[in-house]
């Protein structure tokens, strides 16, 4: 301290930097004393507080666990996971301490005045506002969406199921076993890929038939001529204005096989005999698109009208002009314009079917039964996992899967967002 | 001459088509008022204008000690508007933050929340399951409500960032001239003028719960406890038939007053989705 001069003044920013491997002493070493006491205080408050859960969850996400009944394999990987974040949360504290007796330093290498009490708290103030205020809603999403994808991915390398349940037995990691019984254990695999061939038929069908229909509707409900389109218009929202658990519901009685209306009312009145729409996997596959179809057109029937009537119709005008065809005007400006402004809500429409568990489970259950696979005849991944995991207790497994899901999800949606506009407007910096 | 023929086919072929979807559309819904009005408990010799119509189902969902369905319905308003109001708040606060504010972290964190947006919540639908139970939050309405704002999050804040962006910055700072505090500028000038994104995010936070199936199917437990979704449905999967009036008459007294009211800010929910659908 003594040489402390202008001649090595230079030094500073790399002494506070060293001093500050205990937070708080380089604050003190740059004469910041609030600063410096508080980051002491807050570290030693860390440690002391957090002494014991670093120590089990940390020892606990290794071992998950030694002696049956005592040690509890899944409350200590959840202990683990806590003591991951809160690691982390220490870490970005520490970091952001070096970082700030480093910068004080360098101020103070370059003879700037160092910030006055006053003035620290004023800078503590709007700098710490924002994160203030995003703390709650941060902290929420921390606990009840970070940490059970945390959580999912720990658990699809255990052999967390019925035979290895806590407290009775231990949970063990097994390494990438449980993906590799998916791709060659029989069962598995051909359950795998007969939900998954589905998912993807059952989305693209299904989705591009309300898509188009949607559309089609929205186009000649939109022709000029066209008289009563309040009356369509909200006709054609109804679907959409009532709740899907309630219409799915209500197609479930219609198509049930002995009292549904579709059977004996309107097969019936054709003189066609009933169909088993529930018990034959292909018929229910069927229902479900059909179902789909009705409820998921009127959302692209409302987007898309209001896209055509934002259409110029100068642009029709000059159309006619040059003698182009009704086809043609539809073809070159209506269709592409349509398309261009919806392509991506159409996408999340895909991403959204991918998913839809409701429709699926509420129907039929995804049954029917379907011999020789451990899921139902029309299970779509999601609901396959729904399954396995309120059934039949297969929790790794449906780790896995879900895992797998959504290495498909993200693939696509980054494939989606990389193309937004925001994405690349954002002034990221 | 054949101009106008064309447009007589061309306009009756769009009528018929028009008609054939409104039977289409309309009569399922017929089919379920019809039934709900349908005497005897199950529909065999039922029809769609029934012959003694009755209210007698509608008077055994408001007995409660033959139904739960009231439960169930004050269950699905109080955890959807509980949702709403804790959503609006959180995302109002976060959006703000990261569209108005450049602080270390900021790019990352964007960069998280578009990435979550895209994952469903019940994704980790195991995790839930498992997390709630130990944490004791199973069959409790505050462990549905916490998913549900938590899951809601990623997707609204991106939402209303992108609103709160277009509102001129130049606001903020000449309050700020004026000495106007971080709290006054969020509450006096800018949430003001974000009104318009504030009702859409509201109405997404709560039709999604209200709508949920999944979640709820796997945190409620006890049939005091469950919402509209999971009690519909265990009314119609316990005995399939049997009681099928009974949860005719309870859909319609779901689907008629949500309808009534999504008709009346349908034209919120489109603008609010394609405008988070081009903008984020």
């Amino acid at each position: 301290m003594s040489k402390e001069g202008v001649s090595d003044s230079t030094s500073h920013h790399k002494k506070a930097l060293f001093l500050s491997i205990i937070p708080g002493l380089g604050q003190l070493y740059n004469k910041q004393i609030l600063k410096g006491v508080s980051f002491l205080v807050l570290s030693a408050a860390f440690i002391l507080v957090f002494k014991d859960l670093l120590n089990l969850g940390l020892w606990g996400l290794v071992t998950l666990g030694e002696i049956p009944f005592e040690d509890h394999s899944i409350f200590l990987l959840v202990y683990g996971i806590l003591a991951l974040i809160v690691v982390v949360f220490g870490l970005g504290f520490y970091c952001f301490n070096l970082r700030d007796a480093y910068k004080v330093g360098k101020k103070r290498d370059a003879h700037e005045p160092i910030s006055t009490m006053k003035e620290q708290y004023r800078n503590l103030v709007d700098n710490g506002f924002p994160y203030l205020i995003m703390s709650p809603g941060f902290l929420l999403l921390v606990f009840v969406v970070i940490f059970p994808i945390i959580f999912v991915i720990l658990l699809s390398f255990t052999n967390y199921d019925l035979y290895h349940s806590p407290p009775a037995k231990l949970v063990d990691w097994v390494g990438i076993k449980n993906f590799v019984e998916i791709f060659k254990v029989d069962m598995w695999r051909d359950t795998f890929f007969s939900v998954l061939a589905w998912t993807l038929v059952w989305t693209f069908v299904a989705t591009t038939f309300q898509v188009a229909l949607g559309i089609f509707l929205a186009i000649i409900v939109n022709q000029k001529d066209v008289k009563g389109k309040a009356i369509m218009r909200t006709v054609f929202i109804l679907p959409w204005a009532v709740p899907a658990f309630v219409s799915i519901l209500v197609f479930a009685g219609m198509f049930n096989e002995s009292f549904g209306a579709i059977n004996r009312d309107i097969l019936g009145f054709f003189g066609i005999q009933g169909l088993p729409w529930m018990t034959k996997p292909m018929l229910t596959r069927i229902a479900l698109i059909l179902i789909q179809t009705w409820l998921g057109f009127p959302f692209i029937f409302a987007m898309v009208t209001g896209v055509l009537q934002s259409i110029p119709q100068d642009l029709y005008e000059a159309a006619t002009v040059d003698g182009a065809s009704n086809f043609q005007k539809f073809k070159k400006i209506t269709l592409p314009l349509v398309l261009y402004s919806t392509a991506p809500v159409l996408i999340t429409q895909y991403t959204f079917n991918f998913n839809n568990f409701s429709i699926i489970y509420l129907f039929n259950g995804g049954g029917p039964a379907v011999s020789g696979q451990n899921a139902g005849g029309t299970d779509i991944l999601i609901s396959w996992i729904y399954s396995l995991t309120m059934t039949s207790a297969q929790y790794s497994k449906a780790a896995t899967l879900t895992m797998l899901l959504s290495i498909i999800v993200i693939t696509v949606a980054i494939w989606q967002f990389k193309r937004t506009k925001s994405f690349q407007e954002e002034d990221m910096m | 001459m054949s101009m106008k023929r064309q447009k007589i086919i061309r306009l009756t072929l769009t009528y018929l088509v028009v008609f054939v979807m409104f039977v289409i559309i309309l009569y399922p819904l017929a089919w379920i008022v019809g039934s709900s009005f349908n005497p005897g408990q199950s529909l065999s010799g039922s029809s769609i204008i029934p012959k003694n119509a009755t209210l007698a189902h509608y008077k055994e969902l408001f007995d409660t000690s033959k139904s739960k369905y009231l439960y169930w319905y004050w269950n699905s308003l109080k955890v959807s508007v509980l949702t709403m109001v804790s959503t609006v708040i959180l995302v109002s606060l976060t959006a703000y933050a990261f569209s108005r504010y450049r602080f270390f972290g900021r790019k990352n964190g964007l960069m998280t929340f578009l990435i979550l947006q895209m994952i469903p919540n019940f994704a980790a639908l195991i995790a839930i399951y498992i997390l709630a139970t130990l944490t004791h939050l199973i069959d409790s309405h505050l462990g549905l409500i916490l998913v549900y704002v938590g899951g809601q999050i990623p997707m609204n804040t991106w939402l209303m960032k992108g609103y709160l962006d277009t509102i001129p910055k130049e606001l903020d700072e000449s309050a700020k001239i004026d000495g106007a505090g971080h709290l006054r500028i969020f509450f006096q000038i800018v949430m003001p003028l974000a009104t318009p994104i504030i009702a859409v995010v509201a109405l997404f936070a709560f039709i999604a719960p209200f709508a949920d199936f999944i979640i709820a199917s796997i945190l409620l437990r006890t049939e005091k406890n469950y919402t509209l979704a999971v009690g519909l449905y265990d009314l119609v999967a316990k005995q399939f038939g049997a009681e099928f009036t009974t949860f005719a008459a309870g859909a319609v007294l779901i689907a008629v007053p949500i309808a009534i009211l999504f008709l009346s800010f349908q034209r919120y929910f489109v603008s609010g989705l394609t405008a988070g659908g081009t903008k984020g």
